[in-house]
C-alpha cells in the first residue's frame, strides 16, 4: 500500500459515529476514503458548509459547491450552509470534534508550523490557525520525513500555526500522541523497528508498553 | 431611493485609492462582473480586502495581475503565484490574517463593536503588536474591525430593494462584508421583483444594500 494510504486509512480509524471533522488540503483529504461502513461522519468544509460529500462526476459539477481547496464536491442529505463568520464560530467554539492536517514540522510538546517558509513559501494561513486552536482533536497526517530529513522535532524552527495543540501524529512508521508527560510512540507500523523510527525522528519519544502494531 | 443603477453608474463610485472589501472563496461568490469593471477602469492604488487572491485568471487574480492593488489584507495568497511575487518584490503591501479572525473583523466593523477577543494566533507571529488579554486563565488577542469604502457583493438571487438570498458555498464573506462598508453595490446574478424571495430566506436585508446592478455571470 502506498505510504499516502496507509497514513490516511490510519488516521479514519480515530473518528467515532457523529464525529464533525474538518479535513485539511492534501494528504489529509484522502482520509474521508477509509471512514468505516457502520459510523457517519460528518465533513466540515471550512468555506461554508457540513455534511460535505465526495467529488461529482464532471456532468455533475455545481460552480456554486466547492471544498476549501477550491475543488467542485457535492453535499450530501443533511447537509447546511452558512457564512464564513458562523463557520468560523463552529471551528474556533469548539464545534469540531477533530482537524486532519498536514505539516512542515511538528514538536514534542505540540507545536506546529504548516503555514510558511520564510524567504521561500508564504501563502498565508487560511483558516488552519483557527482550526488547530479550536477543534477538540488536532491529528497530523503527515510523512515521517522530508527528503530524509526528520520533521518531528524537539523544537520548531520555522515560524508556528499554534502552540501545543497537537494531540496526535500519525506517519507511515507509527502513531505519536502529544501528552503533557511527553511524546509517546503508540504504534509502529509493522515493516519498521523502534530504532529506525528514532533514527529520523529528532525529537524525544517515549515507547509505549505495550507497543501495538499499527495495522494496515 | 433609486438602487438599480447601470454598470457604468457603478464604476463611477470606485476611485483610486479605495479600500474595497471584495468577498468569495477562490473566485466562488466573487462579484464577476463587477472585478471586471474595475479591471477595465484600470483604477489603482486599491486596498482590498478579500480571504484569497483566487486564480490570475479568476476574481480578485485578475486586479493583482493588473497590477492595481497596492495593500492586501488577506487570510490566503497561494493559489495565485502573482500575488506571491509581487510581495516579494514590494509591489504590494500584504497583511496576512487568519481567516476566521478576518470574517470576524469584519462581522465588529459591521455590528459596531470596539473588537473581540480570540485565540487563534496566540504564540505566532500574528500576535506581533496586539494586546494580549487573559480571560478564566486563557490567552487571548485582541483584534480590532475593519470596514471599508465599498463592498461588492455577489448575490445569486437579488430583488430590487437589495434582499439577497445567496446559493449554496457562495455565502461565505458575502453576508459580514455587507454590513461593513459606508457604500455597498450588489450584483444580481438573477434580478427579481420585490416579493419574489421570501422574508423568511433573505439572508442579507435589503437595508444594507445601496446599490444593485446585473452581472454578467
Amino acid at each position: 500500500m502506498d505510504i499516502r494510504e496507509r497514513i490516511a486509512k490510519r488516521v479514519a480509524k480515530e473518528f467515532e459515529d457523529g464525529d464533525i471533522v474538518n479535513l485539511g488540503i492534501g494528504l489529509p483529504t484522502l482520509v474521508a476514503n477509509y471512514i468505516k461502513d457502520d459510523i457517519e461522519v460528518i465533513f466540515q468544509s471550512e468555506n461554508g458548509f457540513v455534511k460535505m460529500g465526495p467529488a461529482p462526476t464532471e456532468d455533475a459539477v455545481d460552480p456554486d459547491i466547492v471544498n476549501a481547496g477550491g475543488l467542485p464536491v457535492t453535499v450530501l442529505p443533511g447537509a447546511a450552509y452558512f457564512d464564513s463568520a458562523v463557520s468560523f464560530g463552529i471551528i474556533r467554539g469548539g464545534h469540531v470534534d477533530a482537524t486532519v492536517l498536514g505539516a512542515l514540522q511538528v514538536d514534542e510538546v505540540g507545536n506546529l508550523a504548516n503555514w510558511m517558509i520564510p524567504g521561500k513559501m508564504v501563502p498565508g494561513m487560511g483558516g488552519a490557525m483557527d482550526l488547530v486552536v479550536g477543534a477538540k482533536k488536532v491529528i497530523l497526517a503527515m510523512e515521517h520525513t522530508a527528503k530524509g530529513r526528520p520533521k518531528i522535532l524537539r523544537e520548531c524552527t520555522l515560524p508556528l500555526t499554534a502552540k501545543k495543540e497537537v494531540n496526535l501524529i500519525v506517519t507511515e512508521m507509527g502513531v505519536f500522541e502529544i501528552t503533557p508527560g511527553g511524546m509517546i510512540l503508540r504504534e509502529m507500523a509493522s515493516d519498521t523497528t523502534v530504532e529506525q523510527i528514532q533514527a529520523v525522528t529528532e525529537a524525544d519519544f517515549i515507547v509505549a508498553d505495550p507497543l501495538k502494531i499499527m495495522e494496515d | 431611493m433609486k438602487k438599480f443603477i447601470s454598470m457604468d453608474e457603478a464604476m463611477d463610485m470606485l476611485h483610486d485609492g479605495m479600500t474595497v472589501m471584495i468577498p468569495g472563496f477562490m473566485g466562488v461568490g466573487t462579484p464577476e462582473t463587477l472585478v471586471d469593471g474595475m479591471v477595465k477602469k484600470g483604477i489603482k492604488d486599491l486596498h482590498i480586502i478579500c480571504t484569497d487572491t483566487a486564480r490570475p485568471n479568476i476574481g480578485i487574480g485578475k486586479l493583482i495581475v493588473n497590477g492595481q492593488v497596492k495593500k492586501l489584507y488577506a487570510s490566503h495568497i497561494g493559489t495565485n503565484p502573482e500575488t506571491g511575487r509581487m510581495m516579494n518584490e514590494g509591489l504590494i503591501d500584504v497583511t496576512l490574517i487568519p481567516q476566521g479572525t478576518l470574517a470576524e473583523r469584519i462581522r465588529a466593523g459591521g455590528a459596531g463593536l470596539g473588537g473581540f477577543l480570540t485565540p487563534t494566533g496566540v504564540g505566532t507571529v500574528v500576535e506581533e503588536g496586539k494586546q494580549k488579554l487573559v480571560v478564566d486563565g486563557k490567552d487571548y488577542l485582541l483584534e480590532l474591525p475593519l470596514t471599508a469604502d465599498v463592498a461588492l457583493i455577489r448575490g445569486s438571487k437579488v430583488d430590487r430593494k437589495g434582499n439577497i438570498w445567496y446559493n449554496a458555498a457562495t455565502r461565505n464573506f458575502n453576508t459580514v462584508m455587507a454590513t461593513a462598508a459606508k457604500i455597498v453595490i450588489v450584483e444580481a446574478q438573477e434580478l427579481v421583483e420585490v416579493g419574489e424571495i421570501d422574508p423568511n430566506n433573505v439572508m442579507t436585508p435589503g437595508i444594507f444594500v445601496d446599490y444593485v446592478v446585473k452581472g454578467d455571470a
